[in-house]
């Protein structure tokens, strides 16, 4: 049809681009959610996820070792390498700029000398003073001072400004510290770096060892797989009665389930935990195993019925008159042939349950011990880790890794069972 | 004893219980109550073939009618005991609560949502399904968008808090209008307008789910219509409105009410966005906030809820039986 009249090419470049368009704002926020979690936290706070391959400029406040200062002069002096000195800093970055001071941590480009002086000036009041000042000069030149310093005072130029301290630091992060003193302990220094990408497992490492999160991994597959298995085999045996059972009821019950498929959960669960209450489950994982069976029992039944009525009529009665009981009728043909329906209701009901918030936090105990990966994060990790992004990104990336890996293994059969579970 | 090994006795006790009594019933039905023998024989086998299909749903129907047909009942009844459960209050929890301001706020905010998710949901939906339907990639499209649906509600609150966030360095909102030389904004504060924010979660969500179902529609239009509305000139956009809508109207339909019920138990979005804080409620976060405090109002809040959705339940059971017909 692609090429018949109708069809104009102007209209399928448009459609191509919308495509494409929607396609980028439906992924563009898991993406981002992928890529924060392998990222290095610091450089998380510093750019956005969207600038993630590049590199990135951070400030390290870097304190290099004392050993092997020398006298010169009347100075003394320090050399080595910055990102030798600090594990911070370490790795393959660039200097971009320096400082000796935190409140200007790049002050001066790589090469510069940056040089503290003391000096005397003249307050607005008319009062002489001495105050430290801050150059930067390229080497071999001798430092100018400014006639007016920081705070607006004068600076007093022909008193001759007294050498403190300067450094002066290369882009690969070679040093020359010099001090007015004796150099026994390291000396502050500051630089920003382009920090090259980094990405890590260490989010994942944390919240997997040390914030419980493997614990709650654990919890939710332990919820939602007995959650899965137990309404298949419930509720298989109810829709072939449905399907191919003749009694009074019947229609009755396809209505009931029909009905029961939109009762909202939020009706059944004050009654329900105080039933468990009394019978002595209480908030407990069995609790949920029972609630969970029952919630996705609707849909179950509705969807298996509707694909094992839709089976050949001929096997099931040729069965029959060979002398099959119904319950050999259903074991041995009917079950085998619903794999399809199986395994579409087992997948809505696994992602169900893996995904729910509700259910799990009115059955289960509100201890950390009992939480599920959705408990956890809406309730403990959003409130106490709430601006680590980092963590919440890994966090958020673990609970949904199993459902989409589901999803994209097996969205046939998912597919499937929407078609066949939406009421027509 | 750890939960893992609960799980899997759960498992074991469960599958092999379920299979235990439909086997051990049927034999006790066909061999002790029933048995096809002498005189008996023909009667017999017609007694124990109006009694099997009970043993069949029975399980079913006790979990049906315990964990939802019973709860209505119970839930309606306690909703009209005060909080502490012992003292019949009548309707006071409803008059109660519909004269509180944060319940209209959660009402309010409601509509919005049975308005605008099903709306935005199954009109981006039926687009993406039209659109895709004949390109080349449009499998992969479609998988792509599909894709959310098997993201948890917290995990995609999680995922637009970050698009959402303030600080233009985390949220790509922000970096946008700090692009523009805007101030950062936190659009989850913006009264009223924060309400969308938080339903395009959903509809993010239900978007796949809608095209699924629409697009399946779409291909099963019959090519004879739209083949005839070709040869009698009309345009693509003529094609798709007057020849293909029409056809999948009730598909539309369907997929409108499932969505319009879904949205009426999601609590999770706002729960984990806002808390239902910046006039953000609506009555299934509304609910949780008396859940295990105050369970008279708790039970009237999601009797409302059952009350908004009983039209939908009737008309699904109407179509259901006229199916079955």
């Amino acid at each position: 049809m692609d090429n018949i009249a109708g069809q104009k090419s102007g209209l399928s470049i448009a459609t191509n681009l919308s495509v494409i368009a929607l396609v980028l704002i439906w992924l563009i926020p898991t993406i981002g959610l992928a890529v924060s979690s392998f990222r290095e936290r610091a450089q998380i706070s510093e750019t956005g996820w969207w600038r993630a391959p590049f590199s990135v400029e951070q400030a390290y406040r870097i304190s290099p070792d004392p050993e092997g200062a020398y006298q010169d002069g009347d100075q003394w002096v320090l050399e080595g390498n910055l990102f030798d000195s600090s594990e911070d800093a370490s790795g393959q970055g660039t200097v971009s700029g320096f400082g000796i001071t935190s409140r200007a941590p790049g002050a001066a480009e790589p090469g510069m000398i940056y040089a503290r002086y003391e000096v005397q000036v003249i307050e607005p009041d008319g009062e002489q003073d001495d105050t430290n000042i801050e150059i930067a000069y390229a080497e071999g030149e001798e430092p100018v001072f400014p006639d007016v310093d920081e705070d607006g005072n004068t600076v007093v130029q022909d008193i001759p400004p007294i050498f403190d301290r300067s450094l002066q630091v290369m882009q690969n992060g070679d040093f020359v510290y010099r001090d007015a003193d004796e150099i026994d302990r390291g000396p502050s220094v500051y630089i920003t770096a382009a920090q090259p990408p980094e990405f890590t497992l260490d989010n994942y490492d944390q919240i997997l060892t040390s914030d419980g999160m493997d614990r709650a991994f654990i919890n939710t597959l332990t919820v939602s797989i007995p959650a899965t298995v137990i309404p298949i085999v419930v509720a298989a045996f109810a829709a072939y009665a449905l399907a191919w059972m003749d009694f009074g009821a019947r229609g009755f019950l396809i209505a009931m389930v029909v009905g029961l498929l939109v009762v909202p959960l939020q009706i059944a669960l004050v009654p329900l935990l105080t039933l468990h209450q009394e019978i002595g489950i209480g908030q407990s994982f069995l609790g949920v195993w029972l609630a969970h069976t029952a919630f996705g029992m609707p849909l179950a039944i509705y969807l298996l019925r509707n694909y094992m009525i839709g089976l050949p009529r001929d096997i099931i009665e040729s069965a029959k008159v060979d002398g099959a009981t119904d319950f050999q009728v259903f074991t041995k043909i009917v079950l085998p042939l619903s794999f399809p329906a199986l395994a579409s209701f087992a997948i809505f009901q696994f992602l169900w349950t893996w995904n729910d918030l509700l259910v799990a936090k009115v059955f289960l105990p509100s201890n950390a011990d009992s939480w599920v990966m959705t408990v956890k994060i809406a309730d403990d990790l959003l409130g106490s880790r709430g601006g680590d992004w980092g963590i919440l990104a890994a966090a958020a990336f673990v609970s949904i890794a199993v459902p989409l890996f589901v999803f994209f293994a097996m969205q046939k059969y998912l597919v499937r069972g929407l078609l066949a579970g939406s009421v027509k | 004893m750890s939960p893992v090994v609960q799980g899997i006795i759960t498992i074991i006790l469960g599958v092999g219980g379920c299979a235990a009594y439909f086997y051990a019933s049927n034999l006790v039905l066909d061999k002790v109550i029933f048995p096809p023998r002498n005189d008996d024989h023909g009667r017999n086998i017609n007694r124990a073939n109006i009694v099997r299909p009970w043993l069949f749903v029975a399980p079913a129907i006790f979990f049906l009618g315990l964990y939802l047909v019973y709860p209505v009942v119970g839930s309606f009844f306690r909703s009209l005991y005060n909080r502490s459960g012992n003292t019949f209050i009548g309707l006071g929890n409803y008059t109660q609560m519909f004269s509180e301001e944060g319940f209209r706020v959660a009402l309010f905010n409601n509509i919005l949502w049975v308005i605008f998710v099903p709306a935005s949901a199954t009109f981006l939906g039926l687009l993406v399904a039209q659109l895709t339907d004949r390109l080349k990639w449009g499998n992969i499209a479609k998988s792509l968008i599909f894709m959310p649906m098997a993201i948890s509600f917290v995990g995609a609150s999680l995922i637009w808090k970050f698009v959402y966030a303030n600080n233009p360095d985390i949220g790509i909102i922000n970096a946008v209008r700090d692009f523009f030389g805007l101030n950062p904004i936190d659009v989850l504060q913006i009264p009223f307008w924060n309400n969308f924010f938080i339903m395009f979660i959903l509809v993010w969500i239900q978007t796949g789910f809608a095209m699924v179902i629409l697009s399946a529609a779409l291909r099963g239009i019959p090519e004879e219509t739209i083949e005839a509305a070709i040869i009698d000139g009309a345009n693509p956009f003529q094609i798709f409105f007057k020849i293909k809508i029409p056809q999948i109207a009730p598909t539309i339909v369907v997929v409108w009410t499932t969505i319009t019920i879904l949205v009426l138990k999601v609590f999770d979005i706002v729960y984990a966005m806002t808390g239902g804080n910046f006039d953000t409620e609506i009555l299934p976060s509304y609910m949780m906030d008396y859940m295990f405090r105050d369970d008279g109002r708790a039970t009237a809040v999601a009797f409302v809820i059952m009350i908004i959705v009983t039209p939908v339940m009737v008309w699904n059971i109407v179509q259901a039986r006229r199916e079955m017909r």
